[in-house]
């Protein structure tokens, strides 16, 4: 664990103290299953979007996909009467090829990742509401499916199962980032591409990898939040939440410039922002503020982070001059 | 003030800049021990030290960038402790520096007057775009420039952009310009403009400050030479006095032979790499035939722009070929991209190193381990430490100067980041070895390194491609030569035949002057 990673988990046991000291209520099983299967749902997709952050890609369309993959899915299980072990693969593979789509658009035809995703978010959106002919989509009265509903939103032994599949992909996920030849090559790849292609590395092929990840990640999420929410209105659902996926990862110490962060970061960027909108729930915050608080906190996260660093550069210079004389 | 034209300042003024007993220290170096100069009005000397020998240094206590510790600084008879940016810059001190800053989405006239730019009145504070041409075109004479104030800057040649980097100077009423580095990117024509500009600005009392590590130019533009070593000031050459081993002994501290690394030419082995009928992206028209033999170094010569490098990034895959054919040992390679040459042990050491040979942010052992990374991972997982054996034993090999091989790369100098690029090469067994301006920016010490590196290369029966603007490396190093012209290979030179003429009449596309050289050269 770096020190990055180590401060932000001081600063998450920090606040917990401290809203707990407030409202003991904080530290309640139920409030805590429900903030960890929110930091499980959250943190998959915070996950997916880190594998392309790093490349120096950005993917906004992660909630338009969130809807869309989640109506479709309620619709094969409940009205076309698809077995749901048929339906989650087949969703997770759709994943796979919006991701390849866009990492095809990005690399090959050299398309900027923010343009290319900001259309899919549009699109995926409107396909998603065209879908549904604006309506929600749901289980009928009585409907239900015990072993996909034990495995998305059931617990085990109190644990949300959300939390534990996020726990399992991030240790997956962390393997793969950090000690993997592919991992190695997307760090390459987001701090200098051109060398990275210099160096005989197939650079193409990585990004769109980078976004079949995020793709299959954000899918399995988007059956997460649909049997977690049981309904879904495409209009709205899914809404920002590739911007709390891009705050999560932000605050975890990633650099928007690519080539900077760990997963570590990205899920503990992911337990604070839950963290704070619990916080705004239970110290009686007005809720219209709950972004307003995660802006404010992300901010000063990032100019702490910041400042830090260049305090820490000075003072490495001032010890080597000690030393010299 | 003075105007810089005016021919009193000679003498009245018999020094416009006076350095005295310039002590610079920083932790664990001394850049500076006690340094001294003079520069007269419209003198001008050239700088010359390898890489480490306290210029740069030297350069930001002149900037004001740095403080020195101690020493006075004396610029047109007034003494300062220290300068500052700004003091520096109003004293009439201008830099024209190695990496140009210029904005190439600007035109000349905006670049020359950024930040200072006519105003027509009026609360809007518009840019008077008529009267900004008109101020810049009498400096943009001086400096003999002949392109216009409304040329976009991304339409001129380097040595051009520098020549509007000077006009600025000029513009801003310097009286000392000091160029770093100006040619070391310059092919051999625009060199000479440039020290004609150099020459202008001294009959106009100008005086400047020459640094480069290409000898043969200070010999020809200084009036006086001061060469560093280790900080302080090692010795100062006179017009009459000034020449190649002169230079070299000085910075050095002993005579150098300029062709040490040369061996007696030897029999070439076998065609390793040919190239038949290959047109690259930049001449889609042009069409290369080219053979490169085991245990040769080919140089490459040629102006810059003339396809040299466009050539290297076809054979090595990073460009896609638009015809012909390219065969390694006889068997066809179809170097789709980078990846499938690198499998075959063609490698190459690219021309800007910062942005395409390494990555800055990454240790050293990761910069070796990249393109080789599957053979230190078992299962798909990186094994640091057999990237770390690997580092370790191509760090002692290269001699790279490092504190160990998790330093950060882009800590070290130019020189050893250059090893390193050579070094992630050099770990993988070439068969090829494609080296674009392998000294570039690299002082001579390293440099000397580099050629005993290519030439054990080449002893080793590697085939070695040299590309090289520098006329005396590439006399010096090479087996052969191959000269390029607009995009195609306009002769080749036996060792018989090498001469800076030979070269420089295929580079305009002329015939060399011996009949061994090439074949069907273009006559212009």
């Amino acid at each position: 664990m770096s020190k990055k990673d180590l401060g932000l988990l001081i600063l998450i046991l920090v606040v917990g103290v401290v809203v707990a000291a407030i409202n003991p209520r904080f530290l309640l099983p139920i409030n805590l299953a429900n903030t960890s299967n929110l930091i499980g749902l959250f943190g998959i997709l915070s996950i997916g979007q880190a594998f392309v952050i790093i490349t120096g890609g950005i993917e906004l369309s992660v909630g338009s996909l969130v809807a869309l993959f989640g109506v479709l899915f309620i619709d094969l299980i409940a009205t076309r009467g698809m077995a749901w072990p048929v339906a989650l693969p087949l969703i997770i593979v759709l994943g796979g090829v919006v991701g390849l789509v866009h990492g095809w658009l990005i690399a090959k035809l050299k398309l900027q990742p923010f343009v290319v995703t900001l259309c899919g978010l549009l699109i995926y959106r409107g396909v998603a509401r065209f879908y549904t002919k604006d309506g929600t989509a749901g289980f009928a009265f009585g409907q239900n499916f015990p072993s996909l509903e034990f495995l998305t939103a059931g617990r085990f032994h109190g644990v949300p199962n959300s939390f534990i599949a996020l726990i399992v992909i991030a240790a997956v996920m962390w393997i793969v980032l950090h000690r993997s030849v592919f991992g190695r090559y997307l760090y390459a790849i987001g701090k200098n591409e051109e060398a990275a292609k210099y160096s005989g590395i197939h650079t193409d092929r990585i990004v769109i990898a980078a976004y079949v990840i995020c793709g299959v990640l954000t899918a399995l999420s988007a059956i997460y939040f649909a049997m977690y929410t049981r309904s879904i209105s495409p209009a709205s659902h899914g809404q920002f939440y590739e911007l709390y996926a891009i705050a999560a990862a932000v605050l975890g110490g990633f650099s928007l410039r690519g080539g900077e962060g760990s997963l570590v970061g990205a899920v503990l960027g992911t337990v604070l922002l839950q963290e704070l909108q619990n916080l705004v729930n239970l110290l009686g915050i007005p809720s219209s503020l709950n972004f307003a608080v995660m802006g404010g906190v992300i901010l000063l996260g990032v100019m702490i982070d910041q400042q830090w660093s260049a305090f820490r550069a000075q003072r490495l210079v001032a010890e080597a001059a000690r030393q010299s004389q | 003030m003075l105007k810089a034209s005016d021919p009193s300042g000679l003498t009245a003024r018999p020094h416009f800049l006076a350095l005295d007993g310039i002590r610079k220290t920083y932790p664990g170096v001394i850049a500076l021990a006690d340094f001294s100069m003079r520069v007269a009005p419209g003198e001008v000397i050239g700088l010359v030290g390898e890489n480490g020998a306290g210029k740069s240094t030297l350069m930001k206590i002149l900037g004001g960038i740095t403080a020195p510790d101690q020493g006075a600084i004396t610029v047109d008879g007034v003494p300062h402790d220290r300068l500052t940016v700004g003091s520096s810059m109003r004293a009439g001190i201008a830099f024209v520096h190695q990496e140009l800053n210029l904005f190439d989405n600007l035109d000349v006239a905006a670049n020359v007057f950024l930040g200072r730019e006519p105003l027509r009145g009026g609360p809007l504070r518009l840019v008077d775009r008529a009267a900004l041409r008109a101020a810049c075109e009498p400096y943009l004479k001086q400096v003999g420039a002949n392109f216009s104030a409304d040329a976009p800057v991304a339409s001129l040649s380097l040595a051009q952009q520098q020549m509007v980097e000077i006009a600025k100077a000029l513009s801003m009423q310097a009286r000392l310009v000091i160029l770093d580095e100006p040619t070391s990117s310059l092919p051999v024509a625009e060199t000479d403009r440039l020290l004609s500009v150099i020459a202008a600005l001294k009959a106009q009392g100008i005086s400047v400050i020459f640094i480069s590590h290409r000898l043969h130019e200070i010999e020809r533009a200084a009036d006086r030479v001061l060469a560093m070593r280790d900080g302080a000031l090692v010795g100062a050459l006179d017009r009459d006095e000034i020449g190649h081993d002169a230079m070299v002994k000085l910075m050095i501290g002993r005579a150098l032979k300029a062709r040490e690394a040369l061996a007696p030419a030897r029999e070439p082995g076998a065609v390793a790499l040919s190239a038949r009928g290959v047109s690259t992206p930049a001449y889609p028209g042009c069409r290369v035939d080219l053979d490169l033999c085991k245990g040769e170094i080919l140089g490459l010569a040629g102006l810059v722009g003339s396809g040299r490098t466009e050539l290297a990034r076809v054979l090595f895959g990073i460009d896609r070929r638009l015809g012909g054919s390219v065969a390694l040992d006889g068997k066809p390679l179809a170097l789709s991209a980078a990846n499938d040459a690198v499998a075959n042990g063609i490698f190459l050491v690219p021309e800007d190193r910062k942005a395409t040979g390494i990555l800055l942010d990454l240790p050293i052992a990761q910069n070796i381990s990249l393109p080789d990374l599957p053979r230190h991972a078992r299962r798909y997982l990186v094994s640091p430490r057999s990237e770390a054996e690997t580092a370790e034993a191509q760090k002692k090999n290269l001699a790279i100067k490092a504190p160990s091989v998790a330093t950060l790369t882009g800590t070290l100098s130019g020189g050893n980041q250059q090893k390193v690029v050579l070094a992630k090469w050099l770990a993988m067994k070439p068969k090829v070895m494609i080296l674009d301006e392998p000294t570039r920016g690299i002082d001579i010490g390293a440099k000397a390194e580099i050629y005993a590196l290519m030439r054990g290369l080449a002893d080793a029966g590697v085939a070695v491609l040299m590309i090289s603007s520098d006329m005396e490396e590439v006399i010096g190093v090479s087996d052969r030569i191959a000269v390029m012209h607009e995009g195609s290979i306009s002769g080749y030179l036996d060792r018989d035949d090498f001469s800076q003429e030979n070269v420089l009449l295929l580079a305009i596309g002329k015939p060399a002057g011996k009949e061994s050289a090439g074949a069907a050269v273009p006559v212009a």
